[in-house]
């Protein structure tokens, strides 16, 4: 296993340091991940097989087993409302459609059987369920990476509207859309947990500098299209 | 695709082109493992060589800096189920490249903080 996370080391390091694997474990604050094979959304998952062949490409996929963060690790910050933002279950949202318990046994067949895994997919097939990268993706990446840039700079005013750029050119890449919040949340809130603010605090909902948020693009969302089923 | 590079010039010469997005500038065009795309002649032009490969461009001039955004020759982000040559930092930063699981097989999982 490679786990590999889409921020940078200081954003990592204490989850990876509370998990203390014996994996590689990378940094990716450039979404490279999204550049080079597809990757939309996390937690994401992509089969690669002894002779460097990709078997199946990104994916959800999720280890099995309940996950929580360890005690300690801090409290979730009050979120604000948009008027954008209707009543809606979002945890049954994130789960629907989903066979979670499922992914982690079909992993294992592929580990036992390898290319007879009912699983493991043909090149054509992998290439074909791949992700489309029309000129849009590439305008997107580049507004991203410059917006990252930018924000690591210091310079917050430059880098919010390459981050909106991004986000309108490739509005199903989840992964340009949450970096972004969370980068803004965890600056207001300071705690532990800021980054899973995905939205406008508490008290702060008319200072949200995205075009979006969270729960007002998930609101949108029907049944089973947040994390579609692959398997 | 390979990912985007920051360059504070479109001035750019073929070496820094080159370790910026990863395609080689050679006597036959640009190239990447064993694609070619020919660039026709005259000296090298980082905006239009970007533009053969079909790399966007962006522009921030008040920080006075470019963005060029991964090719989008293929259509795909996989035009072929070879992997991509994944190479990414560890925490300690020291590099890692797919390459070198290479005999095993790989789940690489994408997560975040958020």
């Amino acid at each position: 296993m490679v786990t590999v996370c889409l921020d940078d080391a200081d954003a990592a390091r204490p989850h990876i340091e509370a998990a203390a694997p014996d994996h590689p474990s990378l940094v990716d604050p450039g979404h490279r991940m999204d550049a080079l094979f597809g990757v939309v959304n996390v937690p994401s998952v992509v089969w690669v097989d002894e002779e460097g062949t990709v078997v199946r490409p990104p994916e959800p996929g999720w280890p099995g087993f309940p996950r929580t963060l360890p005690e300690g690790f801090g409290v979730l910050p009050a979120m604000g409302k948009t008027k954008e933002t209707p009543e809606v279950d979002q945890r049954a949202l994130l789960n629907s459609g989903q066979d979670r318990a499922g992914y982690a046994d079909a992993l294992r067949d592929w580990v036992e059987h390898g290319t007879a895994s009912r699983y493991a997919l043909s090149p054509d097939e992998v290439v074909a369920r791949s992700r489309p990268a029309p000129p849009e993706a590439s305008q997107a990446a580049a507004h991203f990476e410059l917006a990252q840039h930018l924000w690591q700079a210091g310079r917050r005013d430059l880098a919010v509207p390459h981050f909106n750029a991004s986000h309108r050119l490739q509005p199903d890449n989840w992964t340009y859309r949450r970096q972004a919040w969370s980068l803004v949340a965890q600056e207001r809130d300071g705690g532990p947990l800021g980054r899973f603010a995905q939205g406008p605090l508490a008290g702060q909902e008319s200072d949200w500098p995205f075009e979006s948020d969270f729960a007002s693009d998930l609101a949108q969302l029907g049944e089973g299209e947040y994390y579609p089923r692959t398997l | 695709m390979l990912c985007a590079m920051i360059a504070d010039t479109l001035d750019l010469t073929p070496e820094a082109f080159a370790a910026g997005t990863g395609w080689a500038i050679k006597p036959q065009g640009a190239c990447r493992g064993d694609a070619c795309v020919p660039l026709g002649g005259g000296p090298f032009d980082a905006a239009a060589t970007a533009e053969r490969l079909r790399m966007a461009v962006v522009h921030e001039p008040a920080a006075g800096l470019w963005a060029i955004g991964p090719d989008t020759l293929g259509d795909r982000a996989l035009t072929t189920a070879t992997a991509p040559d994944l190479e990414l930092p560890r925490l300690d930063g020291t590099p890692f490249r797919l390459a070198e699981l290479r005999g095993q097989k790989v789940a690489i999982v994408s997560w975040a903080p958020w």
